[in-house]
Formats: structure tokens, sequence, C-alpha cells
């Protein structure tokens, strides 16, 4: 069974643990501006929003990859970033169309979610479950759930 | 490890921005933030300096927690002497922009001098500017916060600034980071503005890193985390009402000061609770309450983020006030509401975010409100002078004062002296409940006995984060006590004191301590610092930065004799409640404490007491 993060950005508290974890496993600091998962705080509706790659099944990036640096996992699913390979040319940046794959100063290469090879890190630090990996078939089961308590009416009946 | 171990200092008076090592050793001794920064302080500021003349210094101070993924490890504090108590000032503040400071590679940002025109300061990982600031000045700290993302393209710019109340020279303006976050008490955002500072824009990329054992430092993370889960207080508490969950709490053992603390209950207090504040309200069916929210890598997230009915007076016509920000904390709760006899949760709520926008402390001025009230009601203040009806309950006269302090209009001016010298300038001293200059909070000492100890003696004037003994007299953590007894509370204050200067030295939140012992907190610290860092140590160098404090004080000229409370609280009985009847026992308590720190009579650290903690 092949697994998937699944966000519920209304259990968000902005805390950025998971930007932590996400730093730190791929860079070895706690700096969330080299994060691959990015909180976005809507101030005045008062919303946390995660967001990071959603590993698209025809994959916009590794498409547009001219030196095949971008490879699926086919483990995890994943589309992995072969750093050796990657020449740093952005189009992968360009061709995503969700902003997801970004290029890193510090490396030259462009980094995007490797789902930490199965295990994610963020899903791990994040305290409220607003951010979960769950089963890639089902990952509106919880919102589901929560839904059809409500259909329930007998219950409250 | 841990720390950066690079200090900025910036000298306003010449325009520069100069790096320097940290002392290495002083990190040993004090570990950082509150415990660091005082260091320096005492080192760099004489006591007797006008807290608003170029002498005084302004620090900004992370721990080596913060920006690291240790829970709530994202604290800083603004550390200077305090226009308001002429102590020492240290408030601490959670937000992003500590961590920021951390990551763009900085421990610690010591501000010198005086400018002669408004500036900022620019920070991008080691570069450091001062830029004019001309612009800015005059406006409130979220116009502020607008213009300085706009003007540097940069939506993820962490920003702190000072208000309009400071420009004014109100004496317990705040510095304000994050729009709603708040180094909030004793006047540390006056200073800033003395010093013709607006603000200060951070912006760090280079990561936070130095940690001595990381992978130990990882287990002993995800350890205390789940001890912060699994608690009642931390885990549910106060993500579901923030600290909001105490006001029906207090008030019904009879420790809620009411009315300038004339009375010790509020009949409106469940209508300002955390609870209501989850009610739907009737005109638009939603609560006041929009989501919780945490501070940088907590994961407690006591945060409130609310709105105010869009009916409501307040913000009639007003669509700038519409959206979502900083909802109301318990003390702010208190102040606004319960100590002004105000129950309109909306006339709350905007005030609050008054203080917000024009940076000022709700909990000075919220009780500097209550004080002249009461003066009103005894026409001692005529409406001519307060511009407005001046009643106890009156939503109106609230809403007016905060918008009136924020800019310093009218009464305003005066309000925001705070209540000691507003009192004494009407020749009613005995009105201000205050302890060395500054307000108290939300817990009367009549019903909850240690409080009245913990105002008396804490370093910066009447504060409850100083030694909340609260959380042992009513939450019986970590074992209950008796709130109506002084019986153990010199012990117990003692304990709390020092154990709390050792959390805010660390870059951690003082919520925390709901959950976590010292035993928690140390294997944390000890896996990313340099050092071996016991619960033992952490407590001794507690009690090294309490003596640190007092001292300052001391050769400030705040003596022993300001160890005491207002008249009100040791005269006038408790008239309702579990406390009626009583008054605060502080005589019975403060000799004890004085001899358990090891002060002399007159509440001064013996010889020996500094030298057995290296001072
Ligand atoms: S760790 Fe969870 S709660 Fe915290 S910011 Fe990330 S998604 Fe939100
Ligand atoms: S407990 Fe509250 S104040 Fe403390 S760090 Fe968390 S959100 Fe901030």
């Amino acid at each position: 069974m092949q697994r998937a993060l699944s966000i519920d950005p209304g259990k968000c508290t902005g805390c950025l643990q998971c930007e932590l974890a996400c730093s730190f496993e791929h860079t070895g600091l706690f700096n969330p501006s080299r994060s691959v998962i990015r909180v976005f705080t809507f101030h005045e509706e008062g919303r946390f929003v995660p967001y990071t790659c959603t590993q698209c099944a025809e994959a916009w990036c590794l498409q547009a990859c001219p030196v095949d640096a971008i490879a699926i996992n086919a483990a995890t699913g994943a589309k992995e970033i072969n750093e050796a390979t990657c020449v740093g040319c952005k189009v992968c940046t360009i061709a995503c169309p969700f902003g997801t794959v970004n290029y890193s100063q510090a490396t030259g290469k462009v980094v995007k979610c490797d789902l930490c090879g199965g295990d994610p890190q963020c899903a791990e630090a994040c305290p409220t479950q607003a951010i979960t990996f769950v089963d890639a078939d089902q990952t509106g089961l919880e919102r589901m759930r929560h839904w059809a308590v409500k259909t329930d009416a007998a219950a409250h009946a | 490890m841990a720390w950066t171990e690079k200090i900025l200092r910036v000298n306003l008076s010449d325009k520069t921005c100069k790096e320097e090592p940290l002392n290495k050793e002083w990190a040993q001794q004090y570990l950082g933030q509150r415990g660091l920064a005082t260091k320096y302080l005492v080192e760099e500021v004489d006591p007797k300096a006008d807290p608003l003349g170029p002498d005084n210094k302004l620090i900004f101070a992370t721990g080596p927690m913060t920006g690291t993924m240790a829970s709530t490890g994202g604290r800083y504090s603004v550390i200077t002497k305090s226009p308001l108590t002429h102590c020492v000032a240290c408030s601490n503040s959670g937000g992003f922009i500590g961590q920021e400071l951390k990551n763009a590679g900085w421990d610690m940002v010591i501000v010198e001098g005086e400018a002669d025109s408004p500036l900022y300061l620019y920070i991008e990982n080691e570069r450091a500017e001062l830029l004019p600031a001309d612009e800015i000045w005059g406006t409130s700290v979220w116009h502020t916060d607008e213009w300085l993302h706009k003007r540097h393209q940069d939506p993820l710019l962490r920003i702190a600034a000072v208000g309009r109340s400071a420009e004014q020279g109100c004496l317990y303006s705040a510095v304000i980071n994050d729009l709603h976050r708040a180094a909030g008490r004793s006047g540390v955002g006056t200073v800033m503005a003395s010093k013709n500072l607006k603000a200060m824009a951070v912006r760090g990329t280079q990561g936070v890193g130095n940690i001595k054992d990381p992978k130990r430092f990882m287990q002993a993370v995800n350890t205390a985390k789940k001890v912060l889960a699994d608690n009642a207080v931390t885990g549910q508490g106060l993500p579901t009402y923030g600290t909001q969950v105490l006001m029906n709490v207090i008030n019904e053992i009879g420790a809620l000061p009411t009315r300038n603390a004339r009375e010790v209950q509020f009949e409106g207090a469940n209508e300002i609770s955390g609870e209501a504040m989850h009610e739907p309200r009737p005109s638009d069916g939603k609560p006041n309450l929009v989501t919780n929210a945490g501070c940088f890598a907590c994961t407690i997230a006591c945060g409130r983020i609310s709105t105010v009915d869009k009916g409501h007076f307040s913000v009639k016509n007003k669509p700038e006030y519409w959206g979502a920000s900083g909802g109301l904390e318990y003390e702010a709760a208190w102040a606004l509401g319960t100590d002004t006899g105000v129950d309109d949760l909306d006339a709350l709520t905007y005030a609050n975010f008054i203080c917000n926008e024009d940076g000022f402390d709700p909990i000075s001025f919220g009780a500097t409100v209550a004080a002249a009230m009461e003066l009103y009601g005894r026409g001692v203040l005529t409406t001519e002078q307060t511009g407005t009806p001046f009643d106890f309950g009156s939503a109106e006269a609230l809403v007016k004062a905060a918008e009136w302090v924020a800019t310093g209009e009218g009464f305003g001016k005066e309000l925001g002296l705070g209540s000691k010298r507003l009192c004494e300038k009407y020749g009613h001293p005995e009105l201000s409940m205050t302890v060395k200059g500054q307000e108290f909070p939300a817990y009367d000492p009549r019903g909850i006995q240690g409080m009245g100890l913990t105002y008396a003696t804490s370093n910066r004037g009447a504060c409850h984060l100083r030694s909340y003994t609260v959380a042992s007299e009513v939450l019986g953590i970590p074992e209950k006590t008796d709130p109506l007894t002084a019986e153990g509370k010199p012990a117990l204050v003692k304990a709390f004191q020092d154990a709390t200067a050792a959390v805010d030295s660390s870059g951690l939140c003082v919520f925390t301590t709901f959950a976590w012992t010292l035993e928690d907190i140390a294997p944390q610290i000890d896996a990313a610092c340099e050092g071996e860092w016991t619960a033992a140590r952490l407590l001794e160098m507690g009690e090294r930065v309490w003596n640190l404090e007092r001292r300052f004080n001391l050769a400030a000229g705040v003596s022993g004799k300001e160890d005491t409370l207002p008249k009100r609280l040791l005269d006038e009985p408790a008239a309702t409640g579990p406390a009626k009847g009583l008054v605060s026992k502080l005589d019975e308590m403060l000799p004890e404490y004085y001899q358990l720190r090891g002060w002399s009579s007159d509440g001064e650290p013996t010889p020996e007491t500094l030298q057995r903690l290296g001072l």
C-alpha cells in the first residue's frame, strides 16, 4: 500500500514544527526557510494552511527535467531529485503548477518533498494531526467520518 | 552549544552595527535570554541611569533553545531598565521573531545610545543596518508592519515594533512582534521609542544548529513533547480555552480582583470567560474565537485568534477591525474587563486589538483605567478631566480610553502614566493597585496568599509570571497547597521564582511548566548545550539570576521597603467567597522569605549568599 500526506488546515495552529522537522531531516539544521513543506498564515481569516508537493502521478516536474534527474521511488511513490544529476536549471520549478519544487541557493540544486523515504518527518512532528501519512487511496477518510456523523440523523432523533 | 555565539551591538548615536563574540563564560553561568541579557545589562548600564536617556540600553535576547525544535522554543526577551518601575525590566514574548533572529545568526542584539531621528534596524543574516523610519514614525505597529513588508518586498520578514503610545511617552508601552505577540510589561517599548528606534525587521536563513548531540536532543525533545500532549492543562485546557480557562475558576475561588480590587468576585465573569469566547453570538452566529494559534515550535498553542462582532459599537463602520487578530488572554480579559467592571466581550476584544495595534500593556492599561474609574466614582476626577463619563462598567469609557492611550490624546496622556503616578497626582496613592509602580494582574492575594508574596517580591514590580504559585495553590501543580494560608508559601515562592528564572533564560515558554518540571527541561538543554546541565544546576542558575536582578534594583534605589502591597490588600478583607474575611498575610511571609533567600532583614543579599552564587 502506498501512503500519501493528508493535510487538514482546519487543525493547524501554525507552530511550524513540520517545517523544523523537514529542514532538520534534509539539512541537519533547524531552518524553516529550507523546509519543503510551508505553512501559510492568513491572519485576517485566522487560518493556517500547510502546503507541499502532492506527488502527482504524472508529475510535470519529472517530465520537464532535461537531464532525467527526477525519478519515481517505486516503494513510496515519491518523485525524488537525484542531486548528483540535477544541474540546477530550474525548468522543473517552472513546470510544476503548484510551486512546490524550488531552487536552493545553498546547494545549487532543486529541492522538493521526497516523503523522507517513506517516513515523513513533518507528519511525525505535527502535534495536531493536521498532517498525517495515510493510505494514498483514502486521504479523505477522516473528513468523510467527520461529515458522516452529521448525516446520521437517526442517532440524534 | 546551541548558541550562535555572536552578539550584534547597535549604537544609535553613532549609527553603527558591530558583531562581537558572545561571552561564553557568562553563558555558562546565565544560559541565555533573561539571565544572560541581565548580566550584560548589569555590567554595562549604571543602575541609576535615566531609563529614557541615552545611557540606558535595550537588549533583545534569545535563549539556547530558541529556534530549535524543542516545544515552545521560539521565545525572546527584551531587557532594559524600566521607566515604569526603575527596576530591571525583562519582558518575554513568543511569536516568530526570536527564532528569526537566531536563524539570522544572532544570540542577542544590544541597542545603545539614542538616534537623532527615527530609525529602524534591518537584519538580513550577517548584514545589519540602520535605516530611516521617518515615514513610519507616528504610525501604529500594524501600519509599520505592513510598510516594512512592502518596503523590503519580503513577505517572510519578521517584525517587532513600537506603536504611537510609546512615541507619546506612555510608560507601559510594549514591543509588539508578529502583529499580536508582546514583550508586554514594564514599558520596554517606551525605552525603544525614547531611543528613536521604531522597529526591528529580521530575516534569517542560516539555520539553527550547533547542537551538542543532535540525536539525543531529538529524543529528549520528543519525550518532552509527549509529556505536554498527555497533560490535561497543556494538552487540552490551554489549546481549547487558552489562559482564559481561568476566568471562571479564579472567580469561583474568590480571588478575582474586581473594580480596582474593591471586590474579589465579578458577577460578569462568565460573560467574558474562555467558555464565552466559544459561544456563537446572536448577530452572526459566529463565536468570538476563530482558532487557537501556536507560537514558533509550540505544541501547546494557547494563543487566541478572535473577531469583534461587526455590528458592535466599537467597530461599526470600521472595516479595518473586522478581520481576525490576537484575542483575549486571561490577564488582558481580567484587566480590561473584570478590573473595570466591563462585561462586554466585544469591547474587551476591541480594546485588546488597540493594545496590540499601538503597543501597550493591557494589564497596566486596564488597571490604570480601573483606578481612574474609582477616582471618578469618588468625585476626584470629573467628566471634564476624563473627557467622557468614567463609571465602572462603562464599555464606552474603556474603548475611548484605549483609543486615547494609543495616540496620546486627551485623558490618554494621563492614563499613559500608569496607575501609581495617576493616583499620586490626584492625591490618592492608596488607590493605585501597584507594587514598585507596576500594576498587579488577575489574582487577588487575599484569596491566593502566595500571589501576595509573589507581587511584593517580584523583581520587575507586580507580576504573576515571576512565581506562578497559582499552579500549586489552585491547580495542584506540582502539588496542591491551600490558597488561604501563608504557611509554606515563602519556600514555594522562592522555588517558583528560581525555576522560572531558569526557564526564562532558556528560550522556552513558562507555560510548559504546567506539565514540565526542570527534570523534563534539563535533558533538552543538556543535549544541546556545551557543559553539563542538570535540573539542580538550572535551579541554582535561576537563583543566581534572581539575586543579580535584585542587586540591580537595590543599586537603582529600590529597597526592601518596597517589597509590599497596596494597603487595600493588607487592610480591607475580602467581602465574599472562600477568602471572605481575609487580607493578605504578607507580613507573615516576608521575613521567612528573606531568610530562605539568604538576605538580611532589609532584603539585601548577604555576602555569603552572593559568594555562594558566585556573584
Ligand atoms: S506541525 Fe502541524 S500544526 Fe504545526 S504548523 Fe505544521 S501542520 Fe500546522
Ligand atoms: S504556550 Fe502559548 S505563549 Fe507559550 S509558546 Fe505556546 S502558544 Fe506561545
